[in-house]
This record gives structure tokens, sequence and C-alpha cells, in this order.
């Protein structure tokens, strides 16, 4: 009795383990960049590099001015709230691969640095910072707005400035590639040689400190919290009366109706649909416009949507958290734009069922 | 090592590994094609059949952003599902059906074309008791196996 118990579930954890290390390590053996790269990477930066949602990768400035140190840390810590995910889970050797791919997209070669610190003046640099650095890297180094070529920028200039306070970016470079960066700008990007436009090389050191220094200055996220996946209210109303009231409370938020339909409307035969779940699509093409600038992804929430659903005598009238969702991207732009859009959705459904 | 020890090392094991499997869910599944947007969506709606889904719609979402002036690229939404899923899901989870049918946007790209969805996995975040992981995985495996072709990685 206890063997067979013993085998059966030693064969069942034999199986889970398996398949958990199969789904883990892949690639694992002899990892292939190229693959690595089409899978987790190109969706973004582009089959070759050349940048989209995410940055080029592409330029020789850029790859000649960075360790594969930075690159594989910024694979493992991404950008919080920055677009780019982090990859921890790919393990090392896949990482090297990918970084070994992505180097052979230019004969340039990887420049390594010394980790240690570099010591300055941080009231100085911030002064610097403000007067040379803020106008692209934004005042508290939160970076340019968009996230790349596609809606939110001509596509001749898909270089973003970096988001120098990002603890992604802080993990990733050291004190010396940032200093190297700043001496010798990036060529073929908005990145001028800090050195040519009068700086000193202490002035520079004095930038470097200023930046180190956003390591200390994290502000939570509203991605960390907890948050409800819909938002719902019942309703007192009939489905019908909901519906009409949930139409005229969309219709008063300047959003155009779009389409009624059942939830499984083209899934099953015509006259079979169940008429109890409903649901209401509604636009307002400002709105839409200006969140494909802020992130081309976000027609997943598309088009804004409404369902009321009747179980017995209860009506309920629910939509999906757009705040919740937005955790999904890493996008902190695109968290405001959730929040205004949570609130508006509150707003419709308390409106429809007051 | 007695009995009751290997047991429960083995119950450990199997409790652990499947808690890291569960975890295992990225925050948005993402595809790039190389073909351009009418090529990848006759592709994509093939492979969602393939897959034993129905396209239930198609969604034109630069339609009325250009009727209303602003300049945009091809830019659609499918909706897709299973009719009996839906069915039942919406009886023991009718919490999911504003996240349903499942849906992938695909947009063009200068002339090559991407595909984002939600992963379904983190339908399992979200409503962790639901007792519909299995189908949440399956979801997964599914939309990862359409993307793959697409991507040319099968």
């Amino acid at each position: 009795m206890f063997i067979q118990r013993f085998l059966s579930l030693a064969i069942l954890s034999g199986f889970i383990l398996t398949g958990v290390v199969m789904s883990q390590s892949t690639y694992a053996g002899n990892p292939d960049g190229e693959r690595l790269y089409t899978k987790h990477c190109s969706v973004c930066h582009g089959s070759k590099g050349s940048g989209g949602v995410g940055i080029p990768l592409d330029l020789e400035s850029f790859l000649n001015s960075i360790s594969d140190e930075y690159l594989i840390k910024t694979i493992e810590h991404g950008r919080i709230g920055r677009t780019m995910p982090a990859f921890k889970k790919l393990g090392d050797q896949n990482i090297k691969a990918l970084v070994k791919y992505i180097r052979s997209f230019t004969n340039a070669k990887a420049v390594t640095f010394d980790p240690t610190p570099i010591k300055g003046n941080i009231e100085h640099g911030k002064a610097l910072f403000k007067s040379k650095c803020a106008n692209c890297h934004g005042d508290h180094g939160q970076g340019g707005k968009g996230t790349g070529v596609t809606f939110s920028r001509p596509r001749d200039l898909s270089i973003i400035p970096p988001a120098l306070n990002n603890p992604g970016f802080l993990a990733s470079a050291s004190d010396e590639m940032i200093k190297h960066t700043l001496m010798t700008g990036r060529k073929n990007t908005p990145m001028n040689s800090f050195l040519k436009q009068g700086l000193s090389e202490s002035d520079i050191n004095d930038v470097v400190a200023y930046i180190r220094q956003f390591e200390t200055k994290q502000i939570p996220k509203l991605r960390d919290q907890k948050l409800a996946a819909i938002i719902m209210e019942e309703s007192p109303y009939s489905l019908e009366k909901t519906l009409d009231n949930l139409k005229k409370a969309v219709i008063g938020k300047n959003f155009r109706i779009i389409r009624q339909q059942t939830v499984d409307d083209g899934l099953v035969a015509k006259g079979k649909q169940n008429k109890k779940q409903v649901i209401l699509y509604f636009c307002n093409f400002q709105f839409l416009n200006e969140s494909l600038a802020l992130d081309p992804r976000i027609g997943l929430f598309l088009p804004c949507r409404v369902t009321v659903v009747q179980q017995g005598d209860v009506v309920k009238v629910m939509a999906i958290n757009p705040l919740r969702l937005s955790k999904l991207f890493n996008n902190d732009e695109l968290d405001d734009a959730c929040k205004n859009m949570s609130n508006l959705y509150t707003e419709i459904i308390e409106e429809a069922t007051l | 090592m007695n009995k009751k020890t290997i047991t429960k090392f083995l119950y450990i094991v199997i409790a652990f590994v499947g808690i890291q499997s569960a975890v295992i869910a990225d925050e948005l599944l993402m595809a790039r094609s190389t073909e351009d947007f009418p090529e990848t969506m006759l592709m994509l709606q093939n492979l969602i059949k393939q897959q034993g889904y129905t396209p239930s719609r198609v969604q034109r979402v630069d339609i009325g952003l250009t009727k209303s002036g602003y300049k945009t690229d091809k830019y659609r939404v499918v909706f897709f599902g299973k009719a009996d899923e839906i069915k039942t899901i919406s009886e023991k989870l009718p919490e999911l059906i504003p996240y349903l049918p499942l849906k992938i946007s695909i947009f063009a790209e200068a002339g090559q074309t991407i595909l984002v969805t939600i992963d379904p996995m983190s339908f399992d975040q979200m409503y962790p008791n639901s007792s519909l992981t299995p189908v949440f995985k399956r979801w997964t495996k599914d939309i990862h196996a359409i993307f793959d072709r697409i991507q040319n990685l099968d």
C-alpha cells in the first residue's frame, strides 16, 4: 500500500518537476540567442534591433559605450514603470546568449567599467543636472514620455531619453558607465558629449553623484497596491432598464455607443445567445488617441465596455478595472490614464444603477 | 528515513513545484510578425481556429480614429473563445465575464505587425481560488502556440 502510494507520488512529482524544469529552461544546454531574442525582445525592439515600442539596440554608439554587465542587469531587472519587463526567470545562460546576439547587431566592442563608486558634490551636480540634463531626462530624472515609435512619435526619432532615476537603470549602470556616456555622448542620438559643452571632468563626477542619489528616493508605485480585478455594482432595475440607464450614462460622459451584443455573440448560432449577459461597447476617440500615444498596446482595453449580467433575479453591472490591468503593462504613464478610466467606469456604473 | 518522512517530503516537493509553476506568468504575451498586417491577420485567425477556438468578432479601432481626423495605422482587436467554455466559466466565475471573450490586439508597425494579449494566467492571480487554473493554463499554452507559429518559432 505504502509502496504504491510512494511510487505514484514519485511519478507525479517527477512529471511536474520535468514540466517545470523544461518550461524554465527551454533553451538550456546551448541557448540560441537569436531564437530567444525573437521570442522575448523583437516585439518591442524590432526583429533586427531597430527599435519600436522599445529603444533601438542596433546603435553602434550605444553598444560601444556599455558593458555586457549593463545589458545583463538590464535584462534581469527591466525598467520598473517604463515598459521594459524584468526577465530574471530566463536564467544566466539564456541572458548571456541574448547579450551575445544583441552584440552581433554591430561591430561595437563591449566596454568594461570600474565598479568603484564615483564621489562628487551632489548639490553642484543637481544644479548642473537642472541646466544641462533636465530638459530631456526630466527634472527628477524621470525620462522622456512615450513608449516608442508607433503612435507616440515620428519614426525617425525612436530614442526616448532614459529614466535615470529608475531602479532598474541604477542597478544596471555603474557610475563609471554613466560618466563615460556623459563625457563621450552617443553619436546619432540627441545625447551630446558634456566635455564638448564645456563641463570639466570634476563637474561630470558631480552630475554622476547626483544621478546616483536617485537610488535613495524611490516612491512606491500605484501598481504595488492590491487592486480589484473588476468594478461592479448591483442594479435595482431590470436588465433592460439597467441597459437604458447605462446608455444614458455613457452618452452623458461624451462617449459614443459602438455596439450592444451578448457575451457569446459570434460563438453560438443566432437566436441561441444568452440574452442575460449583454455587453455595451462605447468609445471616445480623443481619449482613445491619447491613450494609444501613451502605449500602443492599450488596444487590449478597447473598445471601452460595460457588461450587464442577470443571475436569477439579480442584475449586476460590471467592467474590468483598468487600473488592475494597467499593472500588466509596466508603464507609469498608463497608470495615470487608467486611474481616470477607472473613475469614469465607476461613475458610469454608479449612474446606471443609482 | 521512515515512510512518513518520505511521504511528507514528496508532498512538500509537489506543493512547492505547484506554486512555482503557478507563478510563472508573463505580464503580457506579445509577438512580432515580420509579415505585413493583412498577412498576419489572416494567419492569426486561422491559427485561432486551429487551436479549437472561434473568432467571434474583429473590431476595427483605426477607422474611428481616422474618421475623427487622427493619424493612425491599421489596428484591430480580434475576439475569440469557445462557446461551451464561456457558458461554464460565466456560471463558475461570473466576475470573469468582463474579460470574456478572450482578445488579441493586432496592429501594424511599418511593414511588420505586433500582437498583444493578456496572459490568461493573470486571471489565476486575480482569482486564485477559482478552480479554473487548468483552463487558464491551457489558454496560455494555446496563445503561446499561436504566437510561436506567427514568429516561426515552433
